[in-house]
């Protein structure tokens, strides 16, 4: 079933295909919905791109996916980017496979300020390394915490016993 | 924004001669009055000093952490911290089955529990492509209305307490109070109702139950009355708001904001409206929007909804259709006990789906709904079994949070509880 986004989604793919051409792993247009798999690579240019010459100038979302028990992928790891242009009314999603032996990602926090706290979200849970990050801290799991708790590895059941105050200078000297 | 004040400001010009325990003694004159010199607080305090706000502070409604450094009252700088209430909700629904989650729903934004129980289903809905029925529609986007006035009100009402002034939070509660009568005979809860499911609701509305929320929704106009006379035109209220952790609509949409906060900064957005569901296009009603983006407009902006709310659920309150409240499908919804006792299909297709759950087809979906706070999104991997791969939530008061630091800053410290208030960050949400 074709939306009024369809058309949009189409432009928008063949665009991208043809400036950044291998860049640009795969389309997946199930549920209606935009999903370019994008290589690590470039994904610093593919958002850049679609910040400036395409107003997608609401980033919604940055999820990472371990992907180890997943029938079938590329990676172990992807990190999810959920856009949205207000202006055009068009979501597209970015998924970039990380391998697990080199989990640096270009960070995305010149381009939106909510790549702030979603990047340490996203470190924190899986472990990437957000190269350019202003304050790579964690920020939901306590500072003493161990591990990535939301890889696939990580037990269900593995709390930690955390107690002591974190020094939040880092947080406080951070540029506004 | 006020960074520096001048202290003459506050002193009256024919102010009495001021007299310490350090004037007495030695041959200081007792008449020195340094009030006079022109010492401004930069003068005063050499040092920064450090604060910490929280993580257990009344203001906070619940549980964060804002350290700041000031210079007499102004903020410096100022660091936040957050996931005090980290639960692990992403990391425990790995191993639920889809309707088990519903409950861990309530808990995210837990002001308006419904709303994240209807997009939960409704994200899980559109990846399993199941059309609820029109009674089920009815019902959610009323159920959803109730909610948005509901967690306006609790916003609304504690910010202006942090404020000062108690009497509108009392003004509010009254009529809430009326709500949650309403929602506690629907669901049986008042906070963590768990009311619908995958493909449905988990039961039909109760005899009399229009009529039960025609006479609670009577009393909201007149409390909003209430509270908007007694703040709108307030000059205390006005000071302590009006120009206050102030952002451009720019600036909001950059630390990703959504919902009523990106509304008070002029931008018009709002999902019913740009990508209507549940039929809300043949709806009508309004998009309050701010110009200043202020703590004002914020809570200005959260008052008209209310109001915008009410004419959905006066428009819907006697469209809701008869028929089934449950989608007509085996794939989500259990046989009725008729069948499982007579027929070996049925009674197996209840094992089945108590034993194994819903399962939606593999695939990923992200699927976005207007809550009070802004939107709510799920990102769902679903690998075929009845658990889902993973889910990622898209809380909205995570991003607005992310802007405190840019909001208090250059403010004074009394403004950090105001924009907090403003921004209706529940912990709940934000940490998951």
């Amino acid at each position: 079933m074709a939306t009024q986004e369809t058309p949009k989604h189409d432009a928008l793919v063949a665009e991208l295909k043809n400036r950044f051409g291998a860049k640009i792993l795969d389309v997946d247009r199930s549920y209606d919905d935009c999903t370019l798999i994008v290589d690590k690579a470039g994904i610093h240019d593919v958002l850049a791109f679609l910040k400036n010459e395409h107003r997608f100038d609401l980033l919604l979302d940055i999820a990472g996916v371990d992907c180890m028990n997943l029938p079938k992928f590329r990676e172990r790891f992807e990190v999810v980017y959920m856009l949205y242009s207000i202006g055009d009314d068009v979501r597209v999603r970015l998924e970039v496979p990380i391998s697990e032996l080199d989990l640096d990602v270009p960070t995305a926090t010149d381009l939106w300020k909510s790549a702030n706290w979603a990047e340490r979200e996203a470190f924190e849970m899986f472990g990437f390394n957000f190269v350019g990050h202003p304050c790579l801290k964690r920020l939901l799991t306590h500072h003493e915490f161990v591990g990535h708790p939301l890889r696939k590895d990580y037990p269900i059941m593995g709390g930690q016993w955390c107690a002591t105050t974190s020094d939040m200078t880092e947080e406080l000297n951070e540029p506004r | 924004m006020a960074n520096k004040i001048d202290i003459k400001e506050f002193v009256p010009s024919e102010a009495p001669p001021r007299y310490s325990a350090r004037d007495f003694d030695g041959d200081v004159d007792p008449k020195r009055d340094d009030f006079d010199e022109g010492l401004t607080l930069p003068d005063i305090n050499t040092t920064p000093m450090f604060i910490n706000i929280g993580p257990t502070h009344p203001a906070t409604h619940g549980t964060f952490r804002v350290y700041a450094q000031l210079d007499g009252e102004t903020v410096e700088k100022a660091g936040v911290d957050v996931g005090y209430l980290h639960r692990g909700f992403e990391k425990i629904v790995e191993i639920k089955q889809y309707n088990q989650i519903i409950p861990y729903t309530d808990r995210l934004n837990y002001c308006s529990g419904l709303t994240n129980n209807v997009a939960f289903c409704k994200a899980v809905e559109r990846m399993m492509g199941i059309e609820v029925p029109p009674r089920t529609i009815a019902i959610r986007v009323i159920i959803m209305e109730i909610q948005r006035i509901m967690d306006h009100m609790i916003c609304c009402g504690t910010n202006i307490v942090d404020i000062g002034a108690l009497t509108n939070f009392w003004y509010f509660y009254n009529a809430r109070d009326k709500l949650n009568d309403v929602l506690e005979a629907l669901t049986g809860a008042r906070l963590t109702y768990t009311y619908t499911r995958v493909g449905g609701l988990a039961w039909d509305l109760p005899d009399g139950w229009r009529e039960n929320v025609k006479a609670a929704i009577k009393e909201i106009p007149s409390a909003i009355k209430d509270v908007r006379g007694l703040v709108a035109k307030n000059r205390i209220f006005q000071d302590r708001t009006r120009g206050v952790g102030q952002i451009s609509g720019e600036n909001a949409i950059n630390f990703g904001w959504t919902g009523p906060c990106l509304r008070a900064s002029g931008v018009d957005l709002d999902l019913r409206k740009v990508r209507p569901y549940y039929g809300y296009e043949d709806l009508e009603f309004d998009i309050p929007i701010g110009s200043n983006g202020d703590v004002y407009d914020r809570i200005i902006v959260r008052i008209e909804e209310m109001h915008e709310s009410l004419k959905i659920i006066h428009q819907m309150i006697d469209r809701v259709p008869d028929g089934p409240i449950n989608v007509d499908d085996k794939r989500v919804t259990l046989p009725p006990k008729q069948k499982v006792h007579t027929s070996m299909e049925a009674l197996i297709n209840h094992f089945k789906l108590v034993i194994d759950g819903v399962q939606p087809p593999p695939g990923r979906i992200y699927d976005a709904t207007e809550t009070p706070n802004g939107e709510l999104g799920f990102y769902i991997i679903s690998d075929g079994s009845g658990h889902p791969y993973r889910i990622k939530v898209r809380p909205p008061c995570f991003y607005t949070m992310n802007a405190l630091k840019f909001l208090v800053e250059g403010g004074m410290v009394a403004d950090i509880v105001a924009i907090l208030g403003g921004l209706n960050v529940i912990a709940g949400e934000l940490d998951r």
